[in-house]
């Protein structure tokens, strides 16, 4: 029992962390640099379907796949992803915020049905099967198997918080939070505002497409319904549920709104008569916005809302934070 | 009306020639020509609606001119985007100030910096210590200007919090720290208490004694004329009118610009 429990445990968190993988990427977006990227689940599908065709053997039944490590698939979604970014925003970031949303919107709608209906590459309607598990070998023991995905998924989003965390209270991060603020002022003050946005909107779509990678790795398999727009509206709820602009709220949210997800998913199947549950199933979706609602009603910053960043050199015990006035406040 | 000369004999720091904006069938700047000597601190003045903000955001690269030159010692920038004035050593300030409201003080002025390492992303990760470096000595000139605006008590709090002067003062700041060699102050003194108007006026004279080239649009006229040695008066988009505080002051046109045709 207590075997089962951590079994299931350790498969709940390391779904959770896959998108909290994702989550981490759209707060680097919109958190951070206030792009409105409502396409998250093109970009995610993207670096999905990219790993699995570059780490699945060859296919009869489509082209591919190159039988690569999963590391090599991970890159290359990020890399796939990421490049997707850089055309999209090249593209869009000039304009208005609402043009990027209308853009980014239409990009996911185009890879999904390009997922759908390029058969001869991305198997159609029945996606791709028998994508390589980080250690397969193990998978006759469930908890040993779980407690290493587990392991490894926490270790990248682990690297991920360290690395967007480092970015975050540098200059660079700094001069993404200004142009947020007010573009205008950032411009006058020398900061190339199209250029920032792009490297920010570039490093979230890269991200997006290794949390796909990641998550399509675990599963072991993916296919165009996975990347429907309620994807994009799962993980801004939990950005917004965790705290926008806040990467440890943006891990929080996404446990907690996949938390959500899973025990309801749960308690329907353990209430509902079997022959009702596709239909009850949409409650969890109302479930997910009221919980959306009480979270803007009660916390509007989030969970754990936005933190005040300063320089990495005026962290507690830095010398330079100590001889400033009001040190301690936040 | 000619040019407006800067000191005879030497090139100008800053050369408007013939500036006109247009929108529409409305031209707001209409074949504007100005010229700041280096170290020069001028006042634009002029009625509402005279084209001075339209004027002040041509130089600022904030608006393209239609037609005309802004020259910057001796570099044609007129096609040139805000985001590079800076570069040649042209800051400005706003109207309305424009804080990065959620950051705080000190991480505003901070943003002024100018070629930091660290503002390249992957620096910060293959150069660490480098942009440590440049960081702590950014920080400790962040806060020598604080000192000099006395804004330090305030460093560490949001900029939303500060008052309307306050908020002119770390515009001013911020812009420092980009060590510019020219200034365009836009109505330093408007909806500020008097006492941080003398501190305003103080810091301003300052930075003019530092050698600053300064174009300064104000309604206030005492401090135009305390602060200004020359004064350049648009009306209806073109140069009315130029010359000392006192001249312009009993100039005719500039009286009638201001208070109507009967005067």
């Amino acid at each position: 029992m207590i075997l089962h429990l951590f079994s299931y445990g350790a498969f709940f968190t390391t779904v959770a962390l896959t998108y909290a993988i994702i989550c981490l990427g759209l707060n680097v977006q919109w958190g951070q640099t206030g792009l409105f990227n409502v396409g998250v689940a093109g970009f995610v599908g993207l670096g999905a379907y990219v790993s699995a065709l570059l780490t699945t053997p060859h296919s009869a039944e489509h082209i591919g796949g190159f039988g690569l490590p999963i590391l090599a698939g991970w890159l290359g979604a990020a890399l796939a992803a990421g490049l997707a970014t850089l055309c999209v925003g090249w593209l869009t970031l000039r304009l208005r915020a609402d043009y990027l949303a209308i853009a980014t919107f239409g990009f996911a709608v185009v890879v999904q049905l390009c997922l759908l209906n390029l058969q001869p590459i991305t198997g159609g309607a029945l996606g791709i099967a028998f994508i390589p598990r980080p250690f397969a070998a193990s998978a006759h023991d469930p908890a040993r198997f779980g407690a290493l995905n587990l392991a490894v998924m926490a270790a990248v989003v682990l690297a991920l918080y360290l690395a967007l965390e480092r970015l975050g209270r540098s200059p660079w991060g700094r001069v993404l939070r200004a142009i947020r603020e007010d573009e205008t002022a950032a411009l006058a003050l020398g900061k190339n505002a199209t250029r920032f946005r792009l490297q920010a909107f570039a490093i979230g779509g890269a991200i997006m497409g290794l949390g796909g990678a990641a998550q399509g790795h675990f599963i072991g398999f993916i296919a165009p319904d996975n990347y429907l727009p309620m994807l994009t509206f799962q993980v801004w709820v939990m950005l917004i549920v965790g705290g926008s602009g806040n990467n440890r709220g943006a891990i929080l949210g996404a446990i907690v709104v996949w938390g959500i997800w899973a025990l309801s998913a749960s308690a329907i199947a353990a209430v509902v008569p079997a022959d009702q549950q596709a239909r009850t199933a949409s409650l969890q979706i109302v479930l997910i916005g009221v919980a959306l609602c009480a979270i803007l009603l009660l916390r509007p910053r989030g969970i754990l809302g936005e933190v005040r960043i300063v320089s990495r050199h005026l962290l507690p015990g830095s010398r330079l934070r100590q001889r400033l006035p009001h040190a301690d406040r936040r | 009306m000619p040019p407006m000369d800067a000191v005879a004999g030497e090139a100008p720091f800053i050369e408007a020639r013939d500036l006109v904006k247009q929108f529409g069938g409305m031209r707001v700047v209409d074949g504007m020509s100005i010229a700041l000597a280096r170290g020069e601190m001028v006042g634009l003045i002029g009625p509402n609606g005279a084209g001075k903000s339209t004027m002040f955001n041509l130089l600022a690269g904030s608006l393209r001119p239609t037609s005309g030159e802004i020259i910057m010692d001796g570099a044609d920038i007129s096609s040139e985007g805000p985001e590079t004035r800076i570069a040649h050593g042209l800051g400005r300030t706003f109207q309305i100030p424009r804080p990065f409201g959620e950051m705080t003080v000190l991480e505003n002025v901070l943003t002024g910096g100018q070629g930091q390492s660290g503002e390249r992303l992957w620096v910060n990760f293959l150069r660490p210590r480098r942009v440590a470096t440049e960081e702590k000595a950014a920080v400790e000139k962040a806060r020598g200007l604080l000192d000099f605006l006395r804004l330090t008590p305030l460093a560490l709090e949001p900029a939303r919090v500060l008052s309307g002067g306050q908020r002119k003062l770390l515009e001013l700041a911020r812009i420092l720290m980009a060590d510019p060699q020219a200034i365009l102050l836009d109505e330093p003194a408007a909806g500020v208490n008097p006492a941080l108007l003398e501190l305003i006026i103080d810091r301003v004279q300052a930075l003019h004694a530092q050698g600053r080239t300064i174009l300064l649009i104000e309604h206030n006229m005492e401090m135009v004329a305390r602060l200004c040695s020359r004064v350049a008066v648009m009306a209806t988009g073109r140069l009315l009118a130029q010359g000392t505080p006192g001249e312009v002051a009993r100039d005719p046109a500039v009286l009638r610009a201001y208070l109507g045709s009967t005067a």
